[in-house]
């Protein structure tokens, strides 16, 4: 059995108490973190190899190295605790199963960089996360943890949970720090970037909850225990979620390298009784779709490029054989269609197309040359928007279009789709096929 | 007679603006407080939050159309919204949709005329691992997740829970009356 780290406390009755954390040994790491000074952490933090988790999986030492040091400007720490890619619930459970946690790792992370100010931007629908966080965060300030002079080390640190209201576009860090700011989340240019120019017009660290959460462990055991424990250029565990057609959907714990196949039989328990596995997708809806033929690749960022997709949030969504590519890929196209900020026309009107075009196929609607015109609909909204939220709709409608041609196809030499329903969709389609 | 919070809707305004530099940066927080106070973000909303803040009122109105959660219009005292993304979608979140619309009475996008439910279709709520599931956002502004919904017999205890829970909360459509002085 490996130890577990981010989901130690998951099983742990009411460890999001205080008295229980700190029974389980937690903040007793902050003793050696604030005997630590900035360079010792961020090098602690690169051998670490932790790679940002919440999808781009950017070094988070060398992301802390564009923070500046030596300057008296107000600087800021933001959690990207918007959750929302679709296929992905991770972060959640961190949130309200061990919320002191992420505080811990807040409070390591103040202290190396010299942040005075945190918010923890969560999205607002996940409201016992924020009333967990909250109640921890009061804890934490009662335990003389915030606030003034911290531990008697002349250190100050606020932290306050900031609740969003639903527009996933906030999960990107500029439109996050938009959001931050009470406007509409919509993306900003970089550069600059928020290191330089971020909340408030002032330097600002934006990381995911789960990178933040690891914190506490990489300065207790090391960077080196920590890179040690994943593969190449991927250090650590990290949380895995598995869902879709499985026995066993859930959240589980296992180091950067172990193979989908792996995750799926190991903790996912297989694929549901009488469900063969068509597809997956490694990563969160954003990323291109998976064949079984791959189930042996690695998760991990450089691995799963390799094998033609990426890891995204690490999260896994498996799909059997009744699962039609045309439908879901439709489905997809509609969540960035309402999700697009609107600043971007090429996302703005293209995603709306690209959900026209692929629901038209769907219902038996598609012409021949509806195949070219998605692809010259999409090949329109990449490179050519501010931020990757376009991106995110071309790459898994591609994946579906070429590593299933024949379904595509199937649909519009049927006129109709084969699969069986999801219910409601059908009458959604016909709905639209009546309103043209 | 214009809109005013009430005493504890007044002490968590202050503590919210008590957490940012500017008063900007509250209007997020203090539009979700306004909905728990007043039912519904109507203009006259707007206008007083435009007041308390002091923003321009189309600061406000940028922002409080821009996000899904802002009701800017009366929803049902119960909220029940579908999630139907991803996994939801594999799982049987369109059937459960069905389902919710044959037991309410109401279709998707509307509110029944008692007041009481509205039914929404909505995008993945981090909730993938036990899909189906749904989300309440209750008229006091509370909100609670309800998962594993294809489990039998669960969704009929969920309904019995959410109809013995409705004489509790207010009537979004009434709020704005209350909280006038």
């Amino acid at each position: 059995m490996e130890e577990k780290f981010l989901s130690r406390h998951f099983s742990v009755d009411k460890a999001f108490n205080l008295d229980v954390f700190k029974e389980q040994g937690g903040y007793s790491v902050l003793t050696k973190a604030f005997s630590m000074d900035t360079d010792s952490i961020i090098a602690e933090m690169k051998k670490s190899n932790l790679r940002g988790r919440g999808g781009a999986g950017f070094p988070t030492g060398v992301k802390w190295g564009f923070m500046p040091r030596d300057s008296d400007v107000e600087k800021y720490l933001v959690i990207n605790a918007d959750e929302g890619e679709p296929g992905t619930f991770k972060d959640r459970y961190i949130m309200e199963l061990d919320p002191h946690r992420l505080v811990e790792g807040c409070i390591i992370t103040a202290w190396a960089l010299g942040l005075r100010t945190g918010y923890i931007f969560v999205r607002g629908e996940l409201q016992l996360a924020i009333r967990r966080l909250e109640q921890a965060i009061r804890q934490a300030y009662d335990a003389n943890l915030l606030g003034k002079n911290i531990m008697g080390k002349g250190f100050d640190f606020d932290l306050y949970v900031h609740s969003s209201a639903g527009a996933y576009i906030c999960g990107e860090e500029t439109g996050l720090i938009e959001g931050l700011e009470g406007k509409p989340g919509q993306p900003r240019m970089k550069p600059p970037f928020p290191a330089v120019v971020g909340v408030f017009g002032k330097p600002t660290l934006v990381n995911n909850v789960e990178t933040i959460a690891s914190v506490p462990f990489i300065i207790e055991r090391g960077g080196d225990f920590w890179a040690k424990l994943g593969i190449e250029k991927n250090g650590g565990p990290k949380l895995f979620g598995l869902s879709g057609h499985i026995r066993n959907p859930g959240v589980y714990e296992a180091p950067c390298g172990i193979t989908v196949g792996e995750l799926l039989e190991r903790f996912g328990g297989g694929m549901l009784d009488g469900s063969e596995l068509k597809a997956f997708i490694p990563g969160g809806s954003s990323c291109a779709v998976m064949t079984p033929d791959k189930l042996d690749a690695q998760m991990g960022y450089e691995t799963l490029r390799e094998a033609g997709s990426s890891m995204g949030t690490g999260c896994i969504t498996f799909m059997d054989t009744t699962t039609c590519m045309v439908r879901l890929s439709a489905r997809l196209a509609h969540f960035y269609h309402h999700e697009s900020c609107g600043q971007c026309t090429p996302c703005r009107e293209g995603t709306g197309w690209a959900y026209k075009v692929l629901n038209a196929i769907e219902a038996g609607r598609g012409r021949q040359e509806d195949l070219d015109l998605i692809m010259d609909v999409i090949e329109n909204i990449e490179g050519n928007t501010i931020c990757a939220h376009g991106d995110s709709l071309v790459i898994p409608v591609r994946s579906y279009i070429k590593t299933f041609p024949q379904e595509f196809q199937d649909h519009i030499d049927r006129k109709g789709c084969p699969f069986p329903v999801w219910q409601k969709r059908r009458k959604f389609a016909a709905a639209d096929a009546a309103a043209e | 007679m214009s809109l005013q919070f009430s005493e504890k809707g007044e002490e968590k305004f202050q503590e919210i603006m008590g957490r940012y530099p500017n008063t900007m940066a509250a209007l997020l927080p203090v539009l979700l407080l306004a909905q728990s106070e007043f039912g519904w973000v109507s203009v006259e909303v707007m206008d007083y939050l435009a007041e308390r803040l002091e923003l321009h009122p189309a600061k406000v109105l940028s922002t409080a159309t821009f996000y899904t959660m802002v009701n800017k219009q009366p929803m049902g005292k119960c909220h029940v919204q579908v999630c139907t993304t991803l996994s939801c979608a594999l799982r049987g979140g369109y059937e459960l949709l069905d389902t919710l619309e044959e037991r309410l009475g109401i279709n998707t996008g509307e509110t029944s005329s008692d007041g009481n439910y509205s039914l929404s279709e909505v995008e993945c709520l981090a909730s993938c691992g036990t899909a189906p599931m749904f989300q309440v956002s209750y008229s006091d502004g509370e909100i609670e997740y309800f998962e594993d919904l294809g489990e039998t017999g669960r969704l009929d205890a969920v309904l019995s829970e959410l109809n013995a829970k409705l004489a509790t909360l207010p009537d979004p459509r009434k709020m704005h009356d209350e909280r006038r002085n």
